[in-house]
Formats: C-alpha cells, structure tokens, sequence
C-alpha cells in the first residue's frame, strides 16, 4: 500500500487549486436521441413493466428499461452496469429520482436482447442484480438512508430494512396491479433525510429513552448553549455537576419533558441515547408530493413502534404487507394510500388495516395538535 | 475465507431484490484478488470490516460510528462528511470512512467513458463503495481515510472537471427531475436551470455563510419527480398559463379503448374499460371538464394545473404554450419545529436563461435569511418566526389570494402605524377630555 501522489503538493496546499468548477454540464451525457429530441417529445406508453417509449415530434423513439439497485453499491457492480451500457446503449446510461437505473435505447429491436440480459444477472446469493420494474401503477424503489452503514445518530438501519421490505414487495415492483403507485421510504432517525415526511408508507427510525449524560466531557466538547437550543420541548437546561470532587459545567434533562428525537445529541457528542432494546421504527402513511387530484399530503403516523429484528424486521414488513394489501382491495383506481385514508375515514383506515389504535397516534406536538382532533360529529362506528 | 464471519448479513442475501451485502461481499474479493494491479491507497479490507461493524450493528442493534468528525479539503467549508468508527482496533480498515459528495450531473445522465474513469479514482483512494445517489442529488463515495481527500479532490478538478457537492450551513447540492431531456410534460428547461444556478452560486456552496442549509429543486411539473416541494427550502414547479391543448381524435381513441389510460400504468390488473366519465370528467378536482359523448372540453380558467387529465391521457392532452414555474418556499423535515412543504410565494415566473427573475427572488430571500435568520433555522422556520408577509416585503411581492389556502381565521392582526390614520403617537389626556377617569 505505497503512497501514490495525484499531483497535490501538501507543502504548497493552494498551488495548483481548481475550484468552484461545480458539475459537468449535463449536455455532455446526453445520447444523441435524447439531444436530438430535446424539448420536443410528444407522449409515452409504458410497454410492460419496467420498460417505456417516448415519442418525439421528429417521429424518432426512445425505449428506456428501468431497473431496481440497492443505492449502496461497489465500483465493481457500476462497471458491470457500464460494461451493460456500452454493449447495449452507446455508452449512455442514468440513474433515476428513485436511485433505480435506467437504459436508453433508440431502437425496439434492442429491448428484448437487453432484457434477456439483465434477467439473466445474479448474485452468488441468488438476488438479481437489475430486476426490471418500477413503472407505472407499482412499488418502485425506496427511497433511504444511511443507517448502521456510515451514520451516528441512527436509531435502525436503512439498507436492511430496504432489502426486506423490497423482497417482500418484489411482485408489486415488478408488476402494475396497485390502485396508484405506492412510494416506500426509509429514514433512520427523525432528522427524516429523504422522503418519509411525503410517502405514501414511510419507516422511521426512533428512540424511546431520553439520553444518556456523559458529565465529564460534556462541556469540554459541546456548546452547552446549542444543546439546550437544540430541544423541540425545551426539556434541556444548563446545570452544574459534581464529578470527581470537581464542578463541572453539563446539562440537565427532563425526563418527562423529552421524547426522544436525538437532537441534542446531533448537536452535543456528550448525549448519546442509542438502545437495543428502546430502539425500533414508526410507520408513516398517506403522504405525497405530487399535485395531482389533491394536493400534496404528509404522512401521518399509524403505528407508533416496531421493534428492531435484525436482520429481516419481520414484524416491520409484516404490519406494512397489511397496509398495502388493505389498500389494494379497497382503493379506488387513481387513489394514493392518503387519498383513501381520506375519503373512508381514519377510522376505517384503522379497521380494514388490523392496526392498533394507540394514545401514541394523538399529535400532542403545540398549538397545531389541535387541529389534527375531530371537531365534528361526523364519524363512523 | 471472509475475515469476519457474518451470519446475520448472510441473511440478506437471500429473496430477490438486489442484494447490498453480496455486492459488497464480491467487491471485498475482488480488492483481494486485484487483478488489475491497483496501488490501494486505503487499507485493501476496507469492505471486510464494513461487513464486520454491520454485523456488530446487527447483534448489538445500535450504532458503531462515533459522532460527527471534521474533515474537508482547504478552500472549502464542505463536501466531506467524516466519520470513525468506534471500535478502530477491531475494525481498522474503516477506522476512518469519510464520505466524499460528488456533484453529480443534472438529470443523472452518464457516459460510461466519464463514469468508468471517475470510479477509477475512487477504487484506488476509496473503499470501492458508493451511493447512487445520496437523497438530495450527491454522487456519494463512501468510505476513505483523511490523508487522501485532498489527492482526491485534486484529481477530481484536474483530471474529471468535476467538483464536490454540498454540506453543511450552505446551499446544497441542486438537482431537478428529467425535464425536457425525456418528458413531454416539462413546462421549463429544469436541466438548464439547474445546472445555471449551481455554477452561479458555487461560493455559496462551497463555503458556508448562511444560518442553516438550504436546498434547491427543480421539477419541470406539478407531478413532482424530484419531489421538490417537499425536499427543498426553495421549490421551482413547471407550470402554464394558457390552455391545455386538446386532440379530440386522441380522446375518441382512449374512449374507444385503442389508447392505454396513463400510458398503461395500471395494465397489471382488469380495472374494467376505461371510463372518461368516471376515470377523468368526475375526478377532476375543479370540475371544469365536460364530455359530451364526442367531444371534451376544458373551461381553463377554473383548471388548476393538477395534471390529473393529463397524466391519464397523455396522447390527448398536452400543456399549454404559456410556460414557467411557480416558486414554493420553505419545506423541511420535522426538526425543529415540525416538518412543512413549500408555500407558494411567485405564481408564476418565466424560466429563460439567463434566468435572471429567477434569481433576483433568491438573492432577496438570501439576503433576508442570511440576516435574520437564527443559528440553525431553515427558511421554513423563519417564514413561521416573522411571517409570510416579511417575505412578501423582502422579495417585493404583493399579496394575493393564491398566496394562501384560505385567509387568516383569527382576528389578531398587525397593523402598520403609517397605514392607520393619525398614527400609533396618542395623547393619554387628549383621550381623558372625552372619557372620564
């Protein structure tokens, strides 16, 4: 493992620094199809799952073959993706909104011969390395996060959860039978990076103890300050210990007063409050973000814990095959989970569901709670 | 022999979706066997130990990397997120793992000549493993040690002309939905935008100075592809103004059944003949369309632009030649004070380069946030602090009843003492000469 220089010079840090160079303009990636027709496409069709067609005003056609991916994935498999383009696809490949990946193709004769050899990849374990899917009325991707991979505030991991839920879903992913498109998403804390906030069924990572206090460092390495502004409830305030027979500077936390949502810690290295057992997921539905027919919703939360059961959280995916399976007797064609919810009643959403109704679900969050109660008589037994 | 045993992760290698663990598990064989000679500037089992302290995860069911880490290249304030690992010795080849975000290009379109070289960097002075792509655009590179940032970054600029993204109090990385490059419903260029406002405020993206991050977004529709209404403090959403253009002989072959509703998004299952009535004329959330058993018709003026019409009949109905964008403002995740979407501030703006309407409403906002805005307050929380009407002020907007989904339901309100006849000055006695104490 012999130091290989680029070229940098550390003794002469700013001699030969490009930046602000930002991204590659786009234009450089486009295939000729697509430049050609730019700005100028009249309709589409999606073929079958997973494969669609565009239609330019020049007459001109573009098949595009939609395939799931993992997100996390090795420079090993990405060149085994470009190896693909380059025989199939001139040289031009893109990754969607959904981090599925997708093959352009400008001509029909060519979907088969790709299909057949992406079918045809899979890894040792026997997972496939790109199914096709992920169009039109499915389970496409989720959308995730980092988890027990790379990050320090999680309270489960994302790219398990993923996998288990995605081969439970895989029927759905690879098929067009749903009311709607259901959009799945993944975080694993409440800082929510991603999409749970909007989807139509979301996994968040929580937390169920307050956290923990390590008085010895705590003012050597945090701004006692930012922690205490760090609180949604103000349950954090700056105090004074006994440590060693020595004063020290910390914080105090109301137990009562906190509910978990691992901020301070974000922001003060000395609050940690990850737990094995207090740790696990709420389930998020009914959100969405595109305009169509209603406006865009929040996800609202219906089951206010599961534990974490690594590796395959089955009790997770089980409670969110029940949502989905509900749903997809029940709603009407065009419906989004929340639009159902909606016009039968949360109520009901409950009852065809088998969800457990708990005190957890009442928003108890400041003066907008309110507005989530019921000031009406309209309700159904 | 794998270095760690992995029992519970060797799980997740079975059932059929695409398999994170046995592709990390092929990429930990594949730096063993190097059978392209490569000089490995990180510790050759980096994925070993990844696999390791995940399995550790797995069994303890909490977390192994230690919080925060500050690590970054000179010049910026960002674009590197450190991390280390908290059980170094046990796993030292992800005793350091920093994240490196990469600006991908707009609408993540790739050569594989571009891409094949950058990932060549990244297998020799990284761990070989990526997200494609991070949640707000970033092609992430996951995993290196600090003594190889700044050579990466070098050859990053020099040899691929590619830059980091961002992290941090400061723009983010921008990104927008495929637009024009493959869409008939792109009301604007987002590719162009996108990439002009990214190159525009690189200081901004680079360098934090701002009270919080911010985020921008691009969707060329109301579908919403990138979700920017949701996932970006300012939310650019294509729109049109004029009518929606109507091929009636289109319409007859969908009532007909020779054209697929939505383009065939729901062909998995028998959900009976398409219906017009019942599948577009009643679901209309305006109720501005008629069909007459031969003809369809929109009163445009109650149409708002939900696209529902058009997403079902995509052959028949195309957007109006009047196009722009709308721009939303605020969205957030719950931290701090509760998750929000975006709020409409600019019904309509037109997106032309050199786009210059576009930004003249950002850099009002940037100046108005980036000086009353706490430390770690998201626009959306500054809306709420000091109200939609400053940012009406500051952006010089006037307000209008789309601005709200419906008016105020409290009476306490604000007014201005120039607005009011004699002012807010009042004499006490003045008052007592008409009203006894």
């Amino acid at each position: 493992m012999a130091f290989v220089s680029s070229g940098y010079n550390p003794d002469k840090p700013m001699e030969n620094r490009i930046t602000d160079i930002g991204p590659q303009n786009y234009q450089n990636f486009l295939p000729p199809v697509i430049k050609n027709n730019y700005g100028k496409w009249l309709y589409h069709e999606i073929l079958e799952p997973g494969v669609l067609m565009h239609k330019a005003e020049s007459g001109d056609e573009v098949y595009t073959i939609r395939v799931g991916t993992a997100r996390l994935m090795s420079v090993g498999l990405i060149r085994e993706i470009l190896d693909i383009a380059d025989a199939h696809c001139d040289g031009y490949v893109r990754w969607t909104t959904r981090n599925n990946v997708e093959f352009i193709l400008d001509s029909k004769d060519k979907v088969e011969p790709l299909k057949k050899d992406l079918e045809g990849r899979k890894f040792p374990g026997g997972s496939n390395k790109f199914p096709i899917g992920g169009t039109g009325a499915s389970v496409p991707n989720v959308v995730h996060t980092q988890g027990w991979v790379h990050c320090h505030t999680p309270a489960t991991d994302a790219s398990g959860p993923v996998k288990a839920l995605m081969d439970e879903f895989y029927s759905e992913f690879q098929s067009m039978e749903l009311p709607a498109p259901i959009r799945l998403a993944v975080a694993c804390c409440l800082n929510m990076c991603g999409a749970c906030h909007c989807s139509d069924i979301a996994v968040v990572g929580i937390h169920r103890k307050p956290p923990l206090i390590d008085h010895e460092v705590l003012d050597d390495i945090c701004e006692i300050p930012l922690a205490v502004a760090s609180c949604p409830t103000a349950a954090i305030r700056p105090s004074k210990v006994e440590v060693n027979g020595k004063e020290k500077k910390t914080v105090a936390i109301k137990e009562e007063r906190c509910m978990f949502c691992g901020n301070c810690y974000t922001m003060c290295a000395a609050l940690p409050l990850a737990d094995a057992e207090g740790d696990g997921c709420a389930i998020m539905v009914g959100g969405k973000v595109s305009n169509r027919i209603s406006n865009p919703k929040f996800s609202k939360v219906v089951a206010a814990y599961v534990p974490n059961e690594p590796p395959r959280w089955p009790t997770l995916v089980q409670t969110i095959r029940k949502i989905v399976d509900a749903y997809k007797q029940d709603a009407k064609k065009y419906e989004r989970i929340g639009d159902w919810a909606e016009r039968i009643g949360w109520e009901r959403f409950f009852e065809k569901t088998g969800l457990e109704f708990t005190e957890h679900l009442i928003d108890d969050f400041r003066d907008p709670a309110y507005y989530s109660w019921r000031q009406t008589t309209n309700f159904k037994w | 022999m794998a270095k760690h045993e992995t029992p519970l992760l060797d799980e997740l290698t079975k059932g059929p979706w695409p398999s994170f663990v046995d592709d990390i598990k092929q990429e930990a064989a594949r730096r063993h066997e190097n059978k392209d000679g490569v000089e490995y500037q990180i510790p050759e089992d980096v994925c070993d130990d990844l696999l390791g302290v995940l399995e550790l995860s797995y069994k303890d069911k909490e977390t192994h990397w230690k919080h925060g880490g500050i690590v970054g290249v000179f010049g910026y304030g960002g674009g590197v997120i450190g991390r280390y690992c908290d059980s170094p010795q046990q796993f030292p080849g992800v005793a350091h793992f920093h994240t490196v975000r990469v600006n991908h290009p707009s609408g993540k379109w790739y050569t594989t000549d571009y891409l094949r070289k950058l990932i060549d960097i990244w297998d020799m002075r990284g761990s070989g493993l990526t997200n494609m792509h991070g949640s707000t655009g970033d092609l992430v590179w996951l995993g290196t040690f600090t003594e190889q940032l700044e050579e990466i970054f070098y050859e990053l600029t020099h040899n691929m002309e590619t830059d980091l993204g961002g992290s941090g109090s400061n723009l983010r990385t921008p990104a927008d939905c495929m637009g024009m490059s493959r869409c008939e419903y792109a009301c604007y260029d987002t590719h162009a935008l996108c990439y002009a406002l990214t190159q525009e405020y690189q200081d901004e993206l680079h360098r934090p100075a701002f009270p919080y991050k911010f985020k921008f977004k691009f969707d060329g529709c109301p579908n919403g592809c990138v979700a920017s209404i949701a996932r970006a403090d300012m939310s650019f959403i294509g729109t049109w103004k004029d009518d929606i253009k109507i091929d009636q002989d289109a319409v007859k072959a969908y009532v007909g059944g020779e054209l697929k509703p939505n383009a065939g998004a729901h062909a998995s299952r028998d959900w009976g003949k398409f219906d017009i009535e019942e599948e577009v004329i009643n679901r209309c959330p305006t109720n501005c369309m008629s069909w007459d058993g031969s003809k369809l018709t929109i009163d445009n003026s109650e149409c708002y632009r939900c696209m529902h019409c058009i997403n079902t009949m995509p052959r028949a109905l195309r957007i109006g030649d009047e196009r722009g964008a709308s721009i939303l403002c605020g969205a957030k995740a719950p931290i701090l004070d509760g998750a929000q979407m975006s709020s409409l501030l600019v019904p309509f703006v037109p997106v032309e380069d050199p786009f210059d309407e576009v930004k003249e409403v950002i850099e009002n906002i940037w100046d108005w946030w980036m000086e009353e805005g706490k430390n770690r307050e998201r626009l959306g929380e500054t809306m709420k602090r000091m109200g939609f009407q400053k940012l009406l002020e500051v952006t010089g907007t006037k307000a209008d009843a789309r601005h709200v989904q419906y008016p105020r339901e409290n009476p306490y309100i604000f007014w201005k003492s120039e607005d009011v006849p004699g002012g807010f000055e009042r004499d006490i006695q003045d008052f007592r000469s008409r009203h006894q104490r």
